[in-house]
């Protein structure tokens, strides 16, 4: 109930770890550290898959195109034995992790005192992991109701005051976790009906913090939320508190890191984006090229068939939420288009889908298929799919794609799902809602391209609207979310917390335009960021610290259109030259000629070079001319 | 309470110490304390006692915990436990 369910088993998890530790190079000891942190573990393993990795990382650099953050652990009580969990959980994402922890019981000297240690240790994140007995203390238990909430609304206000502190005073991004509410029920049933019972402050406290936490820019991790659901005497345990001052029971431990770790991850946008699901026996009950449309087990009067539809609805809720969904079956495609048409009982609709793999060809094929199509990257995918065997294929194939275990039943699909935390979020924007149509759309833009003879022809038939307007306070969170999950085109992968996009966006120095494209098929939404400052010796240039797109609108002059744009804020402010910065990384070789083709020239040292190093462009504007291109600016 | 089963008990106890010491050599007896092994600190013991409680499928209590003289004593324990 608290184990990490969705992770493969390993047959001997303990031996295999000894065996790392004496493999001959560190890179070697942390490539086993990452892929046997995606196995099922306990609090042990997790703790010496945490020390192979962290003396192997003593050693050797994470591997290319990780992201590394600092984060600062403070808390009321003992928090030594969660850190190594938070640290594997992190390399499972793709993160490495490096954690302080500030003296327990000292949240708010750490915070607020004169000589903090983490004025030093300049974390990107604080995550605030407060116990019960650190926040409320007792009312007497007849205070009314006006006096219960006054309390809540104390112990809410310190709280915000240190996460403005902590952010205004470190630049950190705040993550509060919620109480875990440890504290025994005094009346059982009655207990909500009186306001000063010592478990209703807490539950309140909860609320009122998941509320405040929302509108203050706050993460949220929900501790006695997940607790909750799984049943709060799985996660405490008050032999383990009164021995160490151990908030959470060992058990509960690994589970624990992963909630934390994938909340920090969302931040960093290492989420999930897009569930791949397999049909026969996952979307419904038996194989449709046997059984036949009307043979499949699917929908009411059935308890199997109600099982494979909560998949479906769930499926279908993840998609309203922003996450891509895409079909990879080995079936015939025909007959599983009908399926979608005609079957009565089919919730998942087919437009909700935005790339389906129906064939007979091998699912890892199908899936690197899947990722072209969509412009996703592998990593940012999960594979559903009820075939151990496929699973197990697909695991050795692409271990960059999630592949849950599943249980046996059907009717446990859905949760698993959700306990695996793959789509965990920060942020639940406007675009977000409509992404699935905007990747419908975008297959028929490739459909309409594939028939097109002539590309001029097919660009001026989109009627493309560029819209480059400065960003307002509402399009933050949007442009946050780019910023960290753009991999491909990404002139240099530089990430940033909302707090620092807020912050460049309100320095009159700094330039920052979001890109928002709309075509005859609809609305692109939010799909190029710049951002650029005065260089720092020459101050009437232009430096372009970032440049990133959405793969989705590749090939079609928006790159072009973007510079205009830029070229004209830069003429504005009376700028000469425009300095282009290009930082190779795994990822991103789609753009190593981005400067060149538009007409900037080499400038830096290392310029023109093969790899590795940053090289340098420059464009000196009065020998600038607009490029053409078949879109319409609004600036 | 036999022999082997005790000797079982003591071979798994020391499986669980080389993993949390990270010392595939360790061997322990009965007359081990926590002085005799580098690095048996409080947080380790903790580590110790809470891999055996689920290798064993059992649980301490509050008081069982502080009163152990050394790994014979925690067999002990183990043993007596595991008979209920």
């Amino acid at each position: 109930m608290i184990e990490l369910d969705w992770l493969p088993r390993h047959p001997g998890l303990a031996a295999a770890i000894t065996a790392a530790r004496t493999l001959p190079t560190a890179a070697e000891r942390l490539d086993a550290a990452i892929r046997l942190s995606g196995f099922g573990r306990d609090a042990l393993a997790t703790t010496r898959l945490d020390r192979l990795a962290q003396e192997a990382l003593a050693e050797t650099p994470p591997p290319a195109g990780w992201q590394r953050r600092r984060l600062a652990v403070l808390g009321s009580s003992t928090l030594e034995t969660v850190i190594p969990a938070l640290r594997v959980a992190a390399l499972e994402r793709r993160l490495v992790l490096e954690v302080t922890a500030a003296p327990y019981g000292q949240v708010r000297q750490a915070i607020l005192g004169p000589a903090s240690p983490l004025a030093d240790a300049k974390p990107d994140f604080i995550l605030l992991a407060m116990d019960e007995g650190a926040v409320l203390p007792p009312l007497p238990l007849a205070a009314n109701q006006e006096e219960a909430d006054a309390a809540v609304e104390a112990e809410l206000n310190g709280l915000v005051t240190l996460w403005r502190a902590a952010r205004q005073r470190f630049g950190a991004t705040v993550i509060q976790q919620t109480i875990l509410n440890t504290r025994l029920p005094l009346f059982g049933s009655y207990e909500a009906a009186v306001p000063a019972a010592p478990a209703a402050l807490v539950e309140r406290l909860n609320r009122r913090m998941a509320q405040s936490a929302a509108t203050e820019g706050v993460l949220l991790v929900d501790l006695d939320g997940a607790a909750a659901g799984s049943g709060r005497a799985h996660w405490h345990d008050p032999v383990r508190w009164h021995q160490a001052k151990q908030v959470l029971s060992p058990a509960a431990i690994p589970l624990y890191g992963d909630l934390a770790a994938r909340v920090i991850a969302a931040a960093c946008g290492l989420s999930r984006k897009c569930l791949v699901l397999d049909l026969d026996n996952t979307l419904w009950g038996g194989v449709v090229g046997d059984d036949g449309i009307e043979g499949i087990v699917l929908g009411q009067g059935s308890a199997v068939g109600e099982a494979y539809l909560a998949v479906q609805r769930y499926a279908a809720s993840l998609a309203e939420r922003g996450v891509v969904l895409a079909l990879c079956s080995k079936n015939d495609a025909e007959i599983v288009e009908r399926v979608f048409k005609s079957h009565p009982e089919m919730h998942l609709k087919r437009d909700a889908i935005a790339a389906a793999a129906v064939n007979w060809a091998d699912k890892a094929t199908n899936l690197r298929c899947l990722a072209k199509t969509l412009d996703l990257g592998l990593d940012s995918f999960v594979f559903v799919d009820d075939n151990p065997a496929e699973r197990d294929i697909v695991r050795r194939e692409l271990p960059m794609v999630a592949v849950p275990e599943l249980p046996d039943d059907v009717a446990h699909y859905a949760a698993t799902l959700a306990a695996a935390g793959y789509f965990e979020s920060v942020a639940f924007t406007a675009e977000d809602s409509t992404r699935s149509r905007q990747y419908t759309q975008n297959a028929q833009r490739k459909e309409l391209l594939a028939t097109a003879t002539d590309m001029e022809g097919f660009l001026k038939s989109l009627d493309m609207q560029l819209d480059a307007r400065p960003p307002a306070n509402g399009d933050l969170a949007r442009l946050t979310q780019l910023i960290n999950k753009s991999n491909q085109f990404n002139l240099t992968t530089r990430r940033y917390t909302a707090e620092e996009v807020e912050r460049a966006v309100n320095d009159p120095e700094v330039v920052v335009r979001g890109f928002r494209l709309v075509d005859k098929f609809g609305d692109n939404g939010l799909i190029a960021v710049i951002i650029a400052r005065p260089h720092e010796q020459e101050r009437a240039a232009l430096v372009v610290d970032t440049w990133l797109m959405s793969c989705r609108v590749l090939g079609r002059g928006v790159e072009a259109a973007c510079l205009c744009v830029l070229a004209h804020e830069a003429a504005r402010r009376g700028a000469k030259a425009l300095i282009g910065e290009y930082r190779p990384t795994p990822r991103n070789g789609m753009v190593r000629d981005h400067y060149p083709r538009l007409g900037f020239t080499p400038a830096g040292p290392s310029a023109g070079k093969g790899g590795g190093e940053a090289s340098y462009w420059r464009l000196d504007l009065q020998h600038f001319t607009e490029p053409e291109c078949h879109i319409r600016i609004s600036e | 309470m036999t022999t082997t089963a005790h000797d079982q008990i003591l071979a798994e106890l020391q499986e669980i110490c080389r993993e949390v010491f990270e010392n595939p050599e360790l061997t322990i007896s009965e007359s081990t304390t926590a002085e005799d092994v580098p690095h048996w600190d409080s947080l380790n013991h903790l580590n110790v006692v809470a891999a055996a409680e689920q290798r064993f499928g059992i649980r301490f209590r509050t008081s069982e915990v502080e009163g152990l003289k050394n790994v014979g004593d925690f067999v002990g324990l183990v043993a007596a436990k595991r008979q209920h």
